[in-house]
């Protein structure tokens, strides 16, 4: 009875893995890879790609900007409210992406709730780069603040404490003490937040529209290659699951990477030879 | 100066509020300077108090190195580093180094920017039953070195002995008592703090004899007899080492006698602390093996009436001293 049930399981698994794995696959098994290497010289995807790199490059130093201190007083600070306060940070990652979209539209759009201020400076938003970058930045900054958010709250208090009484002033125990200490968590909080604005897709779609080389970003352009040249459309499918896998690596051995470096200081420090 | 309590009576967050690190009401003044005078809104940030705080668990920056951390207040620690006897681990990592190690770069760290005030937080508690000992001492030699206003917590009256020349007893946010160790031992002002000290407190009723002693009975209805007056609830207050054992109630001046089963037998070092009945004795080693004493075997323990304290069971209220 046992062992028939062991069996069911690593046929579940194996079920499970070839229904993940084979789609993946077949991405670059349709043509010939140099045919894809080839079809991502196409001015569709090289345009697409220009976009994507510009936008995501701005709209990710944005949130980490802005994001990094925001998560650190939110994660470090104890106010009422607070619980409400993550809700409402949490509340974009549940929406679909096309709703981001909307929502966007009716508060940058030209009839939107800040159009008619922005109208006033000269500024037009929507269906334009800067468009794309707040899409971005919209349903990116959600999956960092939480992560980061919770970073900082892992970080032990008592180091704040012990920095404050050696006279640090507050940039300074943020930046010597809490950032570093968070850093491990803050660089896989980045790293996810990055892949996701990169595959965004539909709040850009909505807000920003899919104009080639001004707001068609490699999502976009997969969908719009799709039906012109399916061949490029693979192209950046395939870039796309070579950048996750180096992601997905990178984020599995950063950690281990950190714990090698510390185990080779300590066995230096250790032994009487090497110590100064 | 030392404050000892059990937990929960409000040491650390004592430490905490002269630091700044907790919301506090009322009057903290540093050498003329107020860092905390709630009449008068004066409430200084932790940062700008001259203050160097070694916290219980040390609080060592994980990510810095030896030198790193002790720099962190201030630069150009290296002659800390050297006084502290760090200077060979200047470049390691606090998880590298041991409990005692650990305490020396957390003293170094909070002594680097010269604080007006040292604070520090049950010392010892983080440290090994076996290493407990040794590194006590050496603190002792550089809290003298630091020289310095210091306040040190723990719970423990030991410890508080060694380190400092006046302790403070603390329960419930309350001083109870404040003297030298010594002062402390010999005139604790209640049950609490003999008991903290380590005297043995046995209670019962006092009543005064015609011959100007008192007797205390304990409800086993054995007697003690004091030379300290005392009425109604009391207790007797007497010192492990004012104890002595013997196998028969033994024919000299010692007025009082409890014989008992002899419950625990703890080596000490050269001496043995024993446990019959309701006393702790400390003899020395050589005593308790010459008597042959042995757990669940029986002896008397045999103290003088003039070395035993009597006191009030209830204390009445201590006038409050300013530490």
């Amino acid at each position: 009875m046992k062992r028939t049930f062991a069996v069911t399981a690593v046929v579940a698994a194996a079920f499970a893995l070839a229904f993940l794995v084979l789609p993946v696959l077949a991405l670059f098994l349709r043509v010939p890879p140099s045919d894809l290497i080839h079809a991502l010289g196409t001015p569709a995807a090289r345009d697409a790609l220009l976009v994507s790199i510009k936008t995501s490059a701005i709209a990710h130093a944005a949130v980490l900007l802005i994001g990094t201190p925001a998560a650190y007083a939110i994660g470090r600070g104890s106010f009422r409210g607070r619980a409400l306060l993550l809700s409402l940070i949490e509340l974009p990652l549940v929406l679909p992406p096309a709703v981001a979209g909307i929502a966007l539209l009716v508060t940058f759009g030209r009839l939107g709730l800040l159009g008619g201020t922005l109208n006033a400076l000269g500024i037009h938003l929507a269906f334009t780069q800067a468009a794309v970058v707040l899409a971005v930045a919209f349903v990116e900054s959600p999956l960092y603040l939480r992560a980061a958010i919770a970073s900082f709250e892992g970080v032990d208090g008592t180091l704040l404490d012990a920095a404050r009484t050696l006279g640090a002033r507050p940039f300074r125990v943020f930046a010597r003490v809490a950032l570093p200490l968070a850093a491990a968590g803050l660089g896989a909080a980045s790293a996810l937040a990055l892949a996701r604005g990169l595959g965004e897709f539909g709040a850009t779609l909505l807000f920003a529209g899919s104009l080639q080389g001004i707001t068609q970003t490699l999502p976009l352009a997969v969908y719009a290659q799709f039906e012109v040249n399916l061949d490029t459309a693979l192209a950046i499918g395939a870039l796309f699951v070579c950048f996750g896998a180096v992601l997905l690596l990178a984020l599995k051995l950063i950690p281990g990477w950190t714990r090698s470096v510390s185990l080779s200081t300590f066995r230096s420090a250790s032994s009487p030879s090497t110590s100064s | 100066m030392a404050l000892v309590g059990p937990s929960g009576a409000g040491k650390t967050t004592l430490l905490r509020a002269i630091a700044g690190l907790q919301l506090a009401r009322g009057r903290i003044s540093v050498d003329g300077d107020d860092w905390l005078d709630s009449a008068r809104s004066v409430d200084l940030p932790a940062e700008e108090r001259s203050v160097g705080l070694v916290f219980q668990d040390y609080a060592l920056f994980p990510h810095l190195s030896v030198r790193k951390n002790v720099e962190f207040g201030r630069k150009g620690g290296v002659a800390l580093l050297e006084r502290f006897g760090l200077a060979g681990l200047a470049d390691a990592k606090p998880r590298e180094l041991s409990g005692g190690e650990r305490q020396r770069v957390a003293l170094a760290r909070a002594l680097a920017p010269d604080p007006a005030v040292l604070l520090l937080d049950e010392p010892l508690a983080a440290l090994d039953a076996h290493t407990r000992s040794e590194v006590r001492a050496e603190l002792q030699l550089l809290l003298r070195e630091a020289d310095r206003p210091t306040l040190v917590v723990t719970h423990d009256f030991e410890d508080a002995a060694t380190l400092a020349t006046r302790v403070g007893v603390l329960v419930e946010g309350r001083l109870r008592q404040l003297g030298t160790p010594a002062e402390l031992v010999a005139s604790p002002a209640d049950p609490f703090v003999a008991s903290l000290t380590g005297a043995n407190v046995l209670r019962g009723r006092a009543r005064a004899l015609a011959t100007g002693l008192t007797e205390l009975e304990l409800p086993t209805g054995e007697l003690i007899r004091s030379t300290d007056p005392a009425e109604g609830d009391a207790v007797a207050i007497v010192y492990p080492w004012e104890v002595t054992l013997s196998r028969t109630p033994p024919d000299d001046s010692a007025q009082n006698h409890l014989a008992g089963v002899v419950a625990s037998l703890v080596p000490v070092g050269n001496r043995v602390r024993a446990r019959v009945g309701p006393v702790t004795a400390e003899i020395t080693a050589e005593s308790s093996e010459r008597l042959g004493l042995q757990v669940g075997g029986r002896a008397v323990a045999s103290f003088k009436a003039t070395a035993t304290r009597m006191l009030p069971e209830a204390s009445p209220a201590m006038p409050t001293q300013r530490p």
